[in-house]
């Protein structure tokens, strides 16, 4: 930041000061919603939000203190790697949560997961066992209990994959 | 091996993907740096081979960019709803996980889908089936049946207004036998 | 100017980065820290952007892109550790 800035240039100066404040909110927002957020699932929405915002808030701010064109492709990469990896993890580990019965059903108004889960736990746990054997050669047999069903993971390793 | 042949085509967007992360990486746009940096990416792309990423071959600009807006918007009002749940709500929030059948049946279309929702304010993807592409969605702060309508509505509406920006023809067909207006707006 | 931003922005990090390591340590769930981890390496993140927006340079930025794909990489592993070791315990 230049100092004793005038006309422009403490505007841009005063305009970047409000984002850095507030990507930096976003990350205090982000921690009181892991203290104060009673099980895994709410606590992901607050993980994974508020991250996104912050740091595109705080990569705007570097944008218009470099004042140079090719800085913004740079950031735009860094802000969109970001954006592929986060739902991506946020997922992971909510299907982790939910198999490991990480969920308080008590906080649910409904679960419509649940009564597939159930259904499939019979009559589908041959078939998907095989799948995923032929999928993960080493994962398969470690879950061919009732929770081994067809997951997203195959779609997201494949489209996730070649550009993240 | 047997590897099919991709077409330039299709492969283009992520050489082109490469290309800006190369540059970007190397912080330097320079027409040297990025002719030498697709030489690098078609190099990289025959080499380390991927399954192609089956890309309906159509891209709506006109539609992308209202889209990219109303997106930025939403994760900016995602990230408040988080902090104004957490302050003011905190222990007592109540959620639901809500299954949402979606029309399209590619795993592009599917993915998308899955990231844009994750993204906007009160849902996660916990859980994908593929043979049916039906989302399982954990909402934040769901409490009744009207809560989950309007996120199930949510989330078919993302999903039209990503079939109208990149979907494939037949996709497109099956959006407007449903009776949506052409003219109806990014994630209305 | 420079050194109001600096301090403000600094409290509230380390205040959020308070709250995380609170998380970590009393996390009822692996997972739960994994998350809490994840937060604790996106408020370093923010810390590295901000030192870059004020002192006007980019050194941290490779640092950064580089944080949050040790981030992903990270809780997708342990998502999947997690996934895979109860599977075991459920069917014995």
């Amino acid at each position: 930041m230049t100092p004793n800035a005038t006309g422009v240039d403490a505007v841009i100066d005063v305009v970047t000061a409000v984002l850095l404040i507030a990507g930096a909110l976003m990350s205090l927002g982000a921690a009181i919603g892991l203290l104060r957020f009673p099980d895994l699932m709410s606590r992901m929405h607050a993980a994974t939000k508020p991250q996104v915002l912050g740091l595109f808030l705080v990569l705007a701010a570097i944008g218009l203190q470099m004042r140079e064109w090719w800085v913004w492709p740079i950031l735009a990469v860094a802000w969109i790697f970001q954006l592929l990896t986060v739902p991506v993890s946020a997922h992971m580990v909510g299907r982790a949560g939910y198999r490991t019965k990480h969920l308080h059903p008590e906080l649910l108004s409904t679960d419509e997961l649940e009564a597939v889960v159930l259904r499939a736990a019979g009559q589908r746990a041959a078939e998907k066992a095989q799948e995923a054997e032929s999928a993960m050669p080493h994962t398969g047999k470690a879950r061919n209990g009732g929770n081994a069903r067809n997951g997203g993971n195959g779609g997201n390793a494949r489209n996730g994959g070649p550009s993240a | 091996m047997s590897r099919k042949r991709i077409s330039f085509r299709t492969e283009l967007p992520l050489l082109v993907w490469l290309v800006v992360v190369w540059g970007a990486l190397w912080r330097d746009f320079s027409p040297g740096n990025l002719v030498f940096g697709a030489l690098i990416a078609v190099v990289v792309a025959r080499i380390f081979y991927l399954p192609p990423v089956e890309l309906s071959g159509r891209f709506n600009v006109l539609r992308a960019i209202p889209f990219a807006a109303v997106f930025l918007g939403k994760v900016v009002a995602a990230s408040f709803q988080v902090m104004y749940l957490a302050v003011f709500r905190g222990p007592t929030v109540t959620n639901a996980v809500v299954a949402v059948p979606l029309r399209s049946h590619s795993d592009l279309m599917v993915t998308a889908t899955g990231h844009v929702i994750s993204l906007i304010p009160g849902s996660l993807v916990v859980e994908v089936d593929r043979s049916t592409s039906t989302l399982y969605i954990h909402g934040l702060n769901v409490r009744n049946d009207v809560d989950t309508a309007k996120l199930r509505k949510e989330v078919q509406d993302t999903e039209a207004s990503l079939i109208r920006i990149m979907g494939t023809r037949a996709e497109m067909d099956a959006l407007r036998a449903e009776g949506w207006p052409a003219t109806r707006g990014a994630g209305s | 100017m420079k050194d109001i931003v600096l301090i403000v922005t600094a409290v509230i990090l380390s205040l959020a980065a308070a709250g995380a390591i609170y998380r970590i340590a009393v996390g009822p769930s692996l997972l739960d820290r994994v998350l809490a981890s994840d937060v604790l390496l996106a408020i370093l993140g923010a810390a590295l952007a901000i030192d870059m927006a004020v002192n006007r340079h980019l050194n941290n930025l490779v640092l950064l892109v580089a944080l949050t794909l040790i981030g992903f990489v990270g809780s997708v592993t342990v998502a999947r550790f997690v996934a895979d070791r109860r599977g075991q315990v459920n069917d014995s």
